[in-house]
């Protein structure tokens, strides 16, 4: 059973043209995949139709199984936690600590802070944020509130990661470093779909890659 | 923010940023609605207790106009009457007024010249009832008329019907004014709870997406508006005891008597205003909350 699946499914935001059209695809359990396409194409529009940030306008959105049209509104709360997200435009909470905004998954899961606390910290450490704990994300450079991002993603150990450009403040280095992060979860068994413009990382990694055009996947090798 | 991070002291921060500018404004609009509120029910307190004297004095007296009959002085019949009285039950104690008396009574209504010495001025006799087991006016009435005494009886019932229907009318007024108190604070913190989900809309989104449920982010709103409506009833409360232990001092001993009597037990009535304030708060900031959580995907 595929963990996402989608079967001709369109989105458009409010009354505005479709941005996505027709888009089919599923992800096996434990499977990596990239997701590319030209800025606009609609990368993040399909990674919000996973995350339930906004509803398909035509076709079926499954997830691990369920239909989604068809899930109790009061269950959804509970599909998102198995879902963590890296967003484009990190979203941290400004007023919390970089330690508050990691463990910020947990707390809504209601788990007892002294029953996560060392987990928290030591992922920070392993994103390098491990000096940083008290600050504020304003005082974050860009590179920091991305890998801040991604620990807040993966600290609930979600059963599926969606990352949105997760490379793109990063140097090539730091790059590499979170790719192995990535690979490493997905190792432990977490379903991994990676939207970016970055080439060099896509053929570094040698996985399998879904493209867009203009809100339509296109099969490697298919003529534009 | 300096030193190592201590693991051991870091305690979760709080999910809504912990202070809006507008909190302010907002607690002065609550604390006024509660001191309103409290000022009505002290009112009420006092309207009651003024009621209850007022009819308290008037039903344990009586009051009974003889006539003279043929061949027989008013005094005498007046003081016929006061013994008949004396003896019925319920009555404690029965007192012909004197002719100065009763002519000092009539004096304002009928003017001293027509006092002429020998008009019948009637005579009254008043009477201390049994507080206890009041005697009725037919009692009364009847006991008279066995004694063969032309007489009136005016136990003040209708002054108390009267009282009692002001004092009724007056609870229920002030109970009309609490409610739109009440409402009208709930709908202050609907207003402030939608701007607060509204100005705080990232970190809403950021919950939802996370995972959080209606309920979680609901109870965020409520308990943030609870504690603030709680020190807005404090204030509220506390300025309208300020204000009625004032009104208790300035009308010396027994409060503003006879007009509003507050006793100082009325004053702890402002005690429970925080507490409701917050419940009230809690409800509203609650299904707003819900209500604009519904429309999120
Ligand atoms: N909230 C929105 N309301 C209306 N239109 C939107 C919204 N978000 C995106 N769009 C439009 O949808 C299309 C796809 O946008 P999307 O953000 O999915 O692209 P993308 O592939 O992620 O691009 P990028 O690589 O620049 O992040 C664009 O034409 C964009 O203008
Ligand atoms: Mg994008």
């Amino acid at each position: 059973m595929p963990v996402v699946r989608f079967e001709g499914v369109s989105m458009r935001y409010g009354r505005g043209p479709e941005t996505l059209r027709d888009v089919g695809f599923s992800l096996a359990p434990g499977s990596f995949h990239f997701l590319t396409g030209a800025s606009g194409a609609g990368k993040s529009s399909l990674l919000k139709l996973i995350y339930l940030a906004h509803r398909a306008s035509r076709g079926r959105v499954e997830l691990f199984g369920r239909d989604i049209s068809l899930v109790h509104a009061g269950d959804l709360p509970f599909l998102r936690r198995r879902i963590g997200v890296v967003f484009q435009e990190f979203r941290l909470l400004e007023h919390l600590s970089v330690f508050d905004n990691a463990a910020l998954p947990l707390r809504i899961a209601g788990r007892k802070p002294n029953t996560y606390r060392d987990d928290v910290a030591e992922l920070l450490h392993w994103v390098g944020l491990g000096e940083r704990m008290h600050a504020l994300p304003a005082t974050l450079s860009g590179g920091e509130k991305q890998r801040l991002a991604i620990a807040r993603a993966v600290v609930d150990r979600p059963d599926v990661l969606l990352a949105d450009e997760p490379t793109g403040n990063v140097d090539p280095a730091m790059s590499l470093r979170l790719l192995r992060l990535f690979v490493e979860l997905n190792r432990l068994g977490t379903t991994v779909l990676i939207a970016t413009h970055d080439e060099e990382l896509v053929a570094r990694a040698a996985r399998p890659v879904l493209h867009l055009e203009h809100g339509r996947l296109i099969e490697p090798g298919e003529a534009e | 923010m300096s030193g190592p991070f201590d693991l051991n002291r870091w305690k979760p921060g709080p999910l809504l940023p912990p202070r809006d500018a507008r909190d302010g404004a907002l607690v002065f609009v609550v604390a006024v609605l509660c001191f309103l509120a409290c000022l009505t029910a002290l009112a009420a307190l006092a309207a009651n207790r003024a009621a209850d004297g007022w009819s308290a004095q008037l039903s344990g007296s009586a009051t009974v106009v003889v006539r003279a009959k043929a061949g027989e002085t008013p005094d005498s019949a007046a003081a016929r009457a006061a013994e008949t009285l004396a003896g019925v039950k319920g009555v404690s104690q029965a007192q012909a007024l004197t002719k100065d008396k009763a002519e000092a009574l009539l004096e304002p209504w009928i003017g001293r010249d027509a006092l002429v010495a020998d008009l019948p001025t009637p005579r009254l006799v008043t009477l201390d009832l049994d507080p206890k087991a009041p005697a009725s006016a037919e009692a009364l009435t009847k006991a008279l008329h066995e004694a063969a005494v032309d007489a009136v009886v005016d136990d003040h019932s209708r002054w108390i019907a009267d009282i009692e229907r002001g004092a009724g009318l007056a609870r229920w007024a002030a109970l009309g004014v609490f409610g739109l108190i009440a409402a009208a604070a709930a709908a202050v913190i609907t207003f402030a709870t939608r701007a607060g989900l509204a100005a705080r809309h990232e970190v809403i989104e950021v919950l939802h997406l996370s995972g959080a449920e209606a309920g979680f982010i609901a109870k965020l709103f409520q308990n943030r508006f609870a504690a603030m409506a709680a020190s807005a009833g404090l204030l509220g409360g506390a300025a309208a005891v300020i204000v009625g232990v004032t009104a208790r001092l300035a009308g010396g001993g027994a409060g503003l008597t006879p007009v509003l009597p507050l006793a100082w037990i009325d004053l702890l009535a402002p005690l429970p205003c925080p507490l409701i304030a917050a419940l009230v708060a809690g409800l509203a900031a609650r299904a707003a909350a819900l209500r604009l959580l519904r429309d999120m995907p």
